[in-house]
């Protein structure tokens, strides 16, 4: 796709984002069912995939109301999954700054791991669109993926009762997790920083509401930083 | 309940506030490169301590740790590592979890 190709942004961004339905659908029918589980009523689960829009975040979130986390860590903890965003919003501001206030702070409610991915991509391939075409191409991505979110979360609530025990569904929370991290274990230090946040939340286990794991990503986080400064002064 | 009302708006403001950071707020500016570095582990540094106890102690077996679960864990882990693709290691984990449970309910039967 070159930029004097003839399809509009706003098309292009919307065939490249369909593809992740098959990722952000699975999402959010799960975080409809354990919600429902968790004990939360149709307005809150709809509320937490409109709001926060955060797939990884909203499971945190969860598992510490349900260990009885008070708010601040439940917040806390959710809040440090999100952080990554801070990056996103770094990346796409060369790209989108110029854009009215008003479409920044639409673009802003939209950006999650996907969307941001995908145009950064393109703006790269395409510098010489214009700064309305790239908000048109950001939303395009954006169109199947976020009503999308919030639709299959209901429906996750409605069937959820349905599902048998079988199916064990207890595990369907971890695998999922899981099957995101495996991916982003990218470097080494990614790598060290993973295994400290294994060893440390378990080590830390014992401490109240949930702050073991918050101590324990603030150690991984730093070791992650370490080993990427090390490896770096290793390969020059 | 209203605790979890207020978890949503709160978590929901302070992401979009992180979200609207640097694109409505801070500008074209280039951020430091030491929180750069600290940012790019955050999601990595979180995640897999959340996992770890669910994994070893699950509830659903009153905390004691689960063959077929720790190996549904392992597979889930491993695919994903080796394929680089969530869905690849979503279906292997659920694979391995049925096989799993299939195999040790047989077993003690």
């Amino acid at each position: 796709m070159t930029a004097s190709s003839p399809t509009s942004p706003f098309l292009l961004g919307l065939r490249d984002g369909l593809p992740f339905i098959v990722v952000v659908g699975p999402f959010a029918l799960l975080f409809g069912v354990v919600a429902t589980e968790a004990g939360l009523q149709l307005s809150q689960t709809m509320a937490f995939s409109t709001v926060v829009i955060a797939g990884a975040s909203q499971f945190a979130a969860l598992q510490q109301i349900q260990i009885g986390a008070p708010t601040l860590m439940v917040v806390a903890t959710a809040l440090a999954v999100n952080l990554r965003m801070a990056m996103y919003s770094a990346a796409l501001t060369p790209w989108l700054g110029p854009a009215p206030f008003w479409q920044r702070a639409l673009i802003a409610y939209a950006i999650v791991d996907q969307t941001y991915a995908l145009s950064v991509a393109r703006f790269e391939q395409n510098p010489a669109w214009s700064i309305p075409q790239r908000v048109r191409y950001f939303f395009g991505t954006v169109t199947p993926i976020l009503p999308l979110w919030v639709l299959l979360t209901a429906v996750g609530m409605l069937v959820g009762a349905a599902i048998p025990g079988w199916l064990a569904l207890d595990f369907a929370v971890p695998i999922c997790f899981l099957a995101i991290i495996g991916p982003m274990l990218r470097t080494p230090a990614h790598m060290a920083a993973a295994l400290t946040s294994i060893l440390l939340a378990l080590v830390f286990s014992g401490l109240p509401y949930g702050s073991g794991l918050l101590l324990a990503a603030v150690c991984a986080m730093i070791v992650g930083a370490r080993v990427e400064i090390w490896a770096e002064a290793r390969r020059t | 309940m209203t605790q979890v009302w207020t978890i949503i708006l709160v978590l929901g403001a302070a992401t979009y506030l992180v979200r609207l950071s640097f694109l409505g707020l801070v500008g074209d500016r280039p951020l430091p490169a030491w929180l750069i570095r600290h940012l790019r582990y955050t999601a990595v540094a979180v995640l897999p301590g959340l996992v770890a106890p669910l994994v070893l102690w699950p509830e659903a077996t009153g905390g004691a740790p689960d063959p077929a679960r720790l190996a549904a864990a392992a597979v889930t882990l491993g695919v994903g590592l080796w394929r680089k693709s969530v869905l690849w290691a979503m279906g292997a984990g659920a694979a391995t979890l049925y096989a799993g449970l299939a195999l040790t309910g047989w077993a003690t039967g």
